[in-house]
């Protein structure tokens, strides 16, 4: 079982060590959210690698990874636990057929463990020979407000209450991280309990060193000119701007396309990777992406020559 | 040594608190709780860099996106010199935009806040409503009621428009429901209630008593673009006094209002009392009674707004006249995006008044093609045959396309 980091640098290292490149801000909430044992709350556009780092703290941690994929009308019986209702009937018909008529053994019989089917949230409490879980509430804004004040009692006390059985508390904490792509506001009473960090668009700088990370297989030129391209583009007025996961996508499709630098017919070509509104598209294809190609072009030269003349 | 230790940790501890209260003052919701959890967090991470510190401090008090910038500026200035900072605190505390966060928020804060605002010029004061001049009796009788309900929001005078307000603040939107993915309890219901049905079979010996459950009923939110130039001057203070009564009637509701620009009111229009909220508003609305730019606006509202408030199938209300000062172009296309996005779109227009309005101008004609429902919204009978029209619209009423889509 590996440790929990003891500084931010070795959060930062921790998750470098699981392919994530973070900045020091968001190593710096993951790092008291695990030494204070609060959940870490991430809000972002979509693609910008708020599930991952869920994802890279199970790994990293070794750790089972317990995820709850939120929806409307999510509720108690997916979430937490629901009774084995088909083996319950069969438990009682076997039992009267066996003539055992006490009423009160039969009810204690079928609402033990036994009969139990438990969800994530419960599963996320259980004890792990692991160390406690990873438990990922995904994309809560899509789950409606009574599942947040549910929500409320477990993230606070990591316990729920079972009716028939009683509370089941958590003897460790798990480790939660909840994300929100802010499709609504989430209220602020369940916030108050997290650490909040807004996830952003990374700089140029830390995007590269993600594509490094991610797609090896693209040569630096192409990475840097990639990045460079996908920055002006998020300056643009788009509908939906490209997070880290499409530049992550569309440097695969380049490759694929055995492309070692960008040109206007790879990238007309390859804009559905990138941009997932047809308005967007049709905007940017063609000679807004010349444009912009030739721009970066001239930035990169620029670069290059100014370094050089360092030398 | 140790004594000198303790008082500098004790140094930073008052520091600290004094920080929070700043930054509470300055609008961020903090509570007690949040102080203890900021020494705590410093704790654990130590002193060592300036910029761990601020990301400490970052990651416990800054809760919403929005909240960044004044958290900023706060620390900049606060952690170069706290005392610098006492005696500034009451120049620079105005500079803060002042961002309401939720209702709960501490009363004290918010009367800090707004003596600290100062000037509210302009706007919902210069309605033509003098006090003084209304000579209307306290009992009004039912049949002036009753004139009044027929009356036309531009021709009244502004002691009808007075007691035609309070009426609009009477008015309580029928809700109108769709079924969600949740179940309750129904006799009457069509599904099998497992859960319930065990239960009552452990009660009763031989055969089993099914239960039964239905889907529960809930209305979707309501987001409500108003138009505020200087066509709608007149209809726009009313529909804000509706808008509010609807606010505070039921949740999940969303304002926006738009002349030349857009811009979010619904943290506004939380305020209880509806002068206080639309003096809140009036205060921070720049471009009331100007020009219309509706084919922009929507844009905006399209890129920024729709995905975080249409989320959950909308219900929207768009109230103007359609009258635009830049032209159609493009007005078509936000229109169909919007329409797309929401539940149902209904267009409340006050020149509707006239039987012989046709929409004519050429941004009507490109709106009203792609909207669900087109209703008057210019005297009190309107606003309540409105209301009424939201309350009916349950699925029956939904678009024809998606019921096709749905059969497919």
């Amino acid at each position: 079982m590996a440790s929990l980091p003891a500084t931010i640098d070795a959060a930062q290292d921790l998750l470098k060590a699981g392919h994530y490149v973070a900045d020091r801000s968001l190593a710096t909430a993951v790092f008291l959210s695990l030494k204070l044992g609060r959940p870490l709350f991430l809000e972002g556009e979509a693609g910008v690698g708020k599930t991952e780092i869920a994802k890279v703290l199970a790994a990293t941690l070794d750790r089972n990874l317990v995820r709850l994929q939120c929806y409307e009308g999510l509720d108690v019986a997916s979430a937490v636990y629901e009774w084995n209702y088909a083996r319950q009937m069969i438990e009682i018909r076997l039992a009267e057929a066996a003539h055992e008529g006490d009423k009160e053994k039969i009810t204690q019989d079928i609402f033990s463990e036994r009969f139990l089917i438990k969800r994530p949230l419960l599963q996320a409490l259980e004890p792990d020979p692991k160390g406690p879980p990873v438990l990922l509430i995904d994309e809560l804004d899509r789950t409606d407000e009574p599942f947040e004040a549910f929500l409320l009692e477990l993230l606070s006390d990591f316990q729920v209450t079972i009716p028939e059985i009683g509370a089941v508390k958590a003897a460790e904490k798990p480790i939660v991280v909840i994300t929100s792509n802010r499709t609504r506001e989430i209220h602020d009473a369940l916030k108050r309990r997290c650490f909040y960090y807004w996830v952003d668009y990374p700089d140029s700088e830390r995007e590269l060193a993600i594509l490094r990370t991610k797609i090896p297989a693209a040569g630096l030129d192409l990475s840097k000119e990639v990045v460079a391209f996908v920055q002006k583009l998020r300056k643009r007025d788009l509908f939906k701007l490209p997070g880290v996961a499409e530049t992550i996508d569309w440097t695969d499709a380049l490759v694929q396309l055995d492309q070692v630098a960008l040109n206007s017919g790879a990238i007309d070509s390859s804009l559905g990777a990138l941009l997932k509104y047809q308005d967007d598209i049709a905007r940017i294809r063609g000679t807004e992406a010349a444009a912009i190609l030739e721009q970066v072009r001239a930035d990169l030269a620029a670069e290059k020559a100014a370094k050089l003349l360092q030398h | 040594m140790a004594g000198e230790m303790k008082s500098g940790r004790s140094r930073l501890t008052q520091n600290i608190l004094l920080f929070a209260r700043t930054l509470r003052a300055a609008g961020l919701p903090i509570g007690p709780g949040k102080v203890i959890d900021a020494i705590e967090a410093v704790k654990a991470v130590g002193i060592g860099s300036r910029d761990d510190f601020y990301w400490t401090l970052r990651a416990v008090f800054v809760q919403r996106r929005e909240q960044r910038e004044i958290f900023d500026q706060a620390f900049h200035i606060f952690w170069k010199n706290p005392q610098f900072l006492q005696r500034m605190m009451s120049l620079l505390l105005p500079q803060f935009r002042y961002d309401r966060p939720e209702e709960e928020r501490e009363e004290i804060a918010t009367r800090l806040a707004e003596a600290l605002q100062g000037d509210r010029a302009g706007g919902i004061d210069q309605m033509p409503v003098d006090e003084e001049e209304v000579e209307i009796d306290a009992a009004m009788t039912f049949s002036d009621r009753e004139l009044l309900q027929e009356m036309d929001f531009e021709k009244m005078t502004s002691a009808e428009l007075a007691e035609s307000k309070k009426a609009i603040a009477n008015l309580r939107l029928p809700i109108m429901e769709v079924p969600t993915r949740r179940f309750g309890a129904d006799s009457r219901g069509r599904r099998v209630d497992m859960r319930a049905t065990l239960r009552a079979s452990l009660r009763t010996a031989g055969a089993i008593p099914l239960k039964w459950k239905s889907p529960k009923y809930r209305h979707p939110p309501l987001v409500i673009l108003c138009d505020i130039s200087g066509s709608m001057s007149r209809y726009s203070r009313m529909a804000l006094h509706f808008v509010h009564a609807i606010t505070n009637d039921r949740d999940r509701v969303h304002t926006f209002l738009f002349g030349t620009r857009l811009t979010n009111i619904t943290r506004d229009l939380r305020h209880r009392d509806v002068d206080v909220a639309l003096d809140r508003i009036g205060s921070h609305v720049k471009d009331w009674s100007g020009g219309t730019r509706i084919g922009h606006c929507l844009r905006d509202f399209n890129l920024k707004w729709a995905r975080r408030v249409l989320g959950q199938g909308a219900v929207l209300l768009l109230i103007t006249d359609g009258l635009d000062r830049e032209g159609v172009e493009g007005l078509e296309d936000e229109m169909i995006r919007l329409q797309k996005s929401c539940r149902r779109l209904i267009w409340l227009n006050p020149l509707l008044r006239y039987d012989a309005y046709r929409p004519q101008s050429q941004g009507a004609q490109a709106m009203i093609r792609h909207v669900d429902d087109f209703r008057a919204i210019h005297n009190l009978d309107s606003m309540q045959s409105l209301a009424d029209a939201l309350g009916k619209a349950t699925i029956r009423s939904e678009r024809p396309q998606l019921k096709e889509r749905r059969a497919a």
